[in-house]
């Protein structure tokens, strides 16, 4: 284990250490009780869950407003919390219920809120990077300092879009930032397979695209690699590649059996490498935040999460007829 | 006040009118400046037959040339729609779909419905179809069925100079997204099209002519054909009504419907293969909907269930021409109505 040593982001208040906090104890607590409630059979389909990787949605989104794009993956709940979507609208989204933040027709999959900037979670490996470019040249023709981001796995980093979309990001001199989160599994696949063992950083570099690799572990490290990247978009510097470098603690879905892991090394992950407990860690230490400022947000969490649930489960189905509705503007 | 302008010009018009009007149109694909970062000029071709030619420098920073990656700029249109600007996209030639589908029929085809309503995606993808230029199998499709049956997205294949102008304007206008299909042999034919601009709503087919023995449904190009074999057939005392429903989807059934109960005889018409296709959609949905009015069976004459072939003597064989049209129409004609 490294030693503590005080947060390398120096410009952080208290309130944005505590606010840093607060979405990643939010994604943990959200993904913990699903795993558990996905257990017992009552939500239906597949759910892809994100612990581990934490402090990575919040230490990217923590720079970015509700003007802001996010474009997503099938592991989406850490993303579309940290980028402010709805709790409990989430909750009841997986649910399938009515209430839900897409009314039951999207999903854990397809979470989205285009008034918070999230343009959606995604069934499609490697579907965002095309769209983050778009936004991009949203912001561009109409001259706003808007950022995109996308967030793709070390398996999609090998799809066509991305590889695709960096180019185009480089060719239109695009305010975007691909973030991939690098979490040592293409479902069950290693990266020292299927990229060869070759760094996949390094493909920054063959776009001519400013790129570092970052422990995704690290909430300050992600923090401030994002903060420079998102500042070079804003800018009008371009685009940039970021490697987060990180393990997710279930499996690819849930259901997944995980025989593809190393004897005991979630046990180890969650041992050695928590992002939340580092972070508590590093703040408290360096007297920045007090144990209790972490305890109360532990608190207010997890009632946020079983209000969620009780919601959820409380919620209405939605009604056949909904089938129908919003295909089409006007049809 | 109207003129006479070809096919092409009418789409450089709506496009060039839709531009002025508002100004979150920007136009993007592979070529259509032509000529980016080289020696020469920026806009040298304006695309590769010269569709948007002019448009690069009247509009600056809103007509994008792409690299040759589908899949990112289709993509980045959606993008772009679904986060305030109207893209129009032109995708070459329709076969190069097969590269970037995945945008169109999972992502911008769906935000819409798995957003629960929340997400606009006012995006137009212009692509080129059909067969007739010797281009073969991977130059020359006709895929507006694959496009038709993907809910979320509109589909539109305009058959002349008036309609493509008019048809492109409401696409553009349009809040989903559109599949808009210029037919390649279309480009050069002429007509009457006014110079303000004007929007034709989806979903209102054209009665191309009026006529009472039978019914021929056609689309793009082969509207031209059926006039062919229309003309000749007048000349026999067959009487054909000729309907271009001019968007797939939304369809005007209604209006096929209509002829179909003053026929009582279908014949549909299309380039593209017929497996699923339009002209088994169109036959089976008057078959359903209008049984009782069909005098005889309905027939459908496409392609055969084959590639497009390059040689000039077989993609000759391979596409509907207004004598097999003409030949089709005369045995639904003549065929005894049923008891």
């Amino acid at each position: 284990m490294s030693a503590v040593a005080p947060p390398a982001s120096g410009e952080l208040t208290k309130d944005e250490l505590l606010e840093a906090y607060r979405v990643m104890r939010t994604i943990r607590e959200f993904e913990e009780r699903l795993h558990t409630e996905f257990a017992t059979g009552e939500i239906p389909g597949f759910v892809h869950l994100y612990a581990g990787e934490e402090a990575i949605a919040a230490g990217v989104c923590s720079h970015l407003g509700p003007d802001d794009y996010v474009a997503s993956t099938h592991r989406g709940h850490g993303h579309s919390i940290a980028k402010g979507c709805d709790v409990a609208a989430m909750m009841a989204e997986i649910y399938g219920k009515r209430e839900g933040i897409c009314h039951g027709k999207g999903g854990s999959m397809h979470i989205a809120d285009l008034s918070k900037g999230m343009l959606g979670a995604n069934g499609i490996v490697g579907g965002g990077p095309p769209l983050v470019c778009g936004v991009g040249l949203t912001a561009k023709v109409k001259g706003s300092d808007q950022v995109a981001v996308s967030f793709t796995g070390d398996g999609g980093s090998n799809q066509g879009t991305f590889l695709e979309s960096l180019n185009l990001a480089a060719a239109w001199h695009l305010p975007v930032v691909f973030v991939v989160e690098n979490n040592g599994y293409a479902e069950s696949t290693s990266p020292n397979f299927h990229q060869n063992g070759v760094d996949l950083i390094k493909r920054a570099d063959g776009f001519g695209l400013p790129g570092i690799s970052v422990d995704g572990f690290d909430f300050f490290a992600v923090h401030e690699a994002a903060g420079e990247a998102i500042a070079r978009a804003r800018s009008g510097g371009g685009a940039s590649l970021i490697e987060c470098k990180g393990m997710r603690y279930f499996g690819h879905f849930e259901g997944d059996q995980q025989t593809y892991r190393a004897p005991g090394e979630v046990d180890e992950l969650r041992r050695t490498r928590d992002c939340l407990a580092a972070f508590s860690r590093r703040v408290t230490e360096a007297g920045l935040v007090d144990d209790a400022d972490l305890a109360a947000i532990d608190a207010a969490v997890a009632q946020v999460i079983d209000d969620a649930v009780a919601q959820a489960k409380a919620g209405d189905d939605p009604t056949p007829d909904e089938v129908l509705t919003d295909v089409y503007l006007s049809y | 006040m109207a003129r006479n302008i070809s096919y092409q010009q009418a789409i450089n018009e709506a496009l060039t009118q839709e531009m002025e009007r508002d100004e979150t149109v920007v136009l993007m694909g592979e070529d259509i400046a032509g000529g980016m970062g080289a020696g020469g000029e920026e806009d040298a071709w304006g695309g590769v037959l010269g569709v948007t030619k002019g448009l690069y420098h009247r509009f600056p920073g809103r007509v994008l040339d792409t690299p040759i990656s589908e899949s990112a700029y289709i993509g980045a249109a959606a993008g772009a729609a679904a986060s305030g600007l109207r893209p129009v996209a032109e995708l070459m030639f329709v076969d190069f779909m097969g590269v970037c589908f995945d945008q169109i029929f999972n992502q911008a085809a769906k935000f819409r419905y798995m957003f629960g309503g929340k997400a606009k995606t006012p995006m137009v993808i212009r692509t080129m179809w059909g067969a007739g230029i010797r281009a073969a199998s991977q130059h020359s499709q006709s895929l507006h069925p694959l496009f038709t049956h993907i809910p979320g997205l509109k589909v539109v294949a305009p058959s002349t100079p008036y309609d493509v102008k008019g048809l492109l304007i409401q696409a553009i206008r349009d809040d989903d997204p559109v599949i808009f299909f210029e037919h390649k042999m279309l480009y050069g034919t002429e007509g009457d099209v006014p110079e303000e601009p004007y929007a034709i709503p989806f979903a209102e087919a054209n009665f191309v002519r009026e006529g009472d023995d039978v019914t021929i449904v056609a689309l793009g190009r082969m509207v031209l054909l059926a006039q062919q074999a229309a003309a000749e057939l007048d000349g026999e005392g067959i009487s054909c009504e000729i309907v271009d429903p001019r968007t797939t989807s939304p369809l005007d059934l209604d209006s096929i419907l209509e002829s179909v109960e003053n026929t009582g005889r279908l014949v549909v018409v299309d380039e593209a293969n017929p497996r699923c296709g339009f002209a088994a959609d169109i036959v089976a949905q008057v078959a359903q909907a209008a049984f009782g009015d069909l005098k005889v069976a309905p027939r459908m004459l496409t392609p055969p269930h084959s590639p497009v072939p390059f040689s000039p003597v077989l993609e000759d064989a391979y596409v509907p021409t207004p004598d097999q049209i003409a030949a089709t129409v005369r045995e639904v004609a003549g065929a005894t109505a049923k008891a």
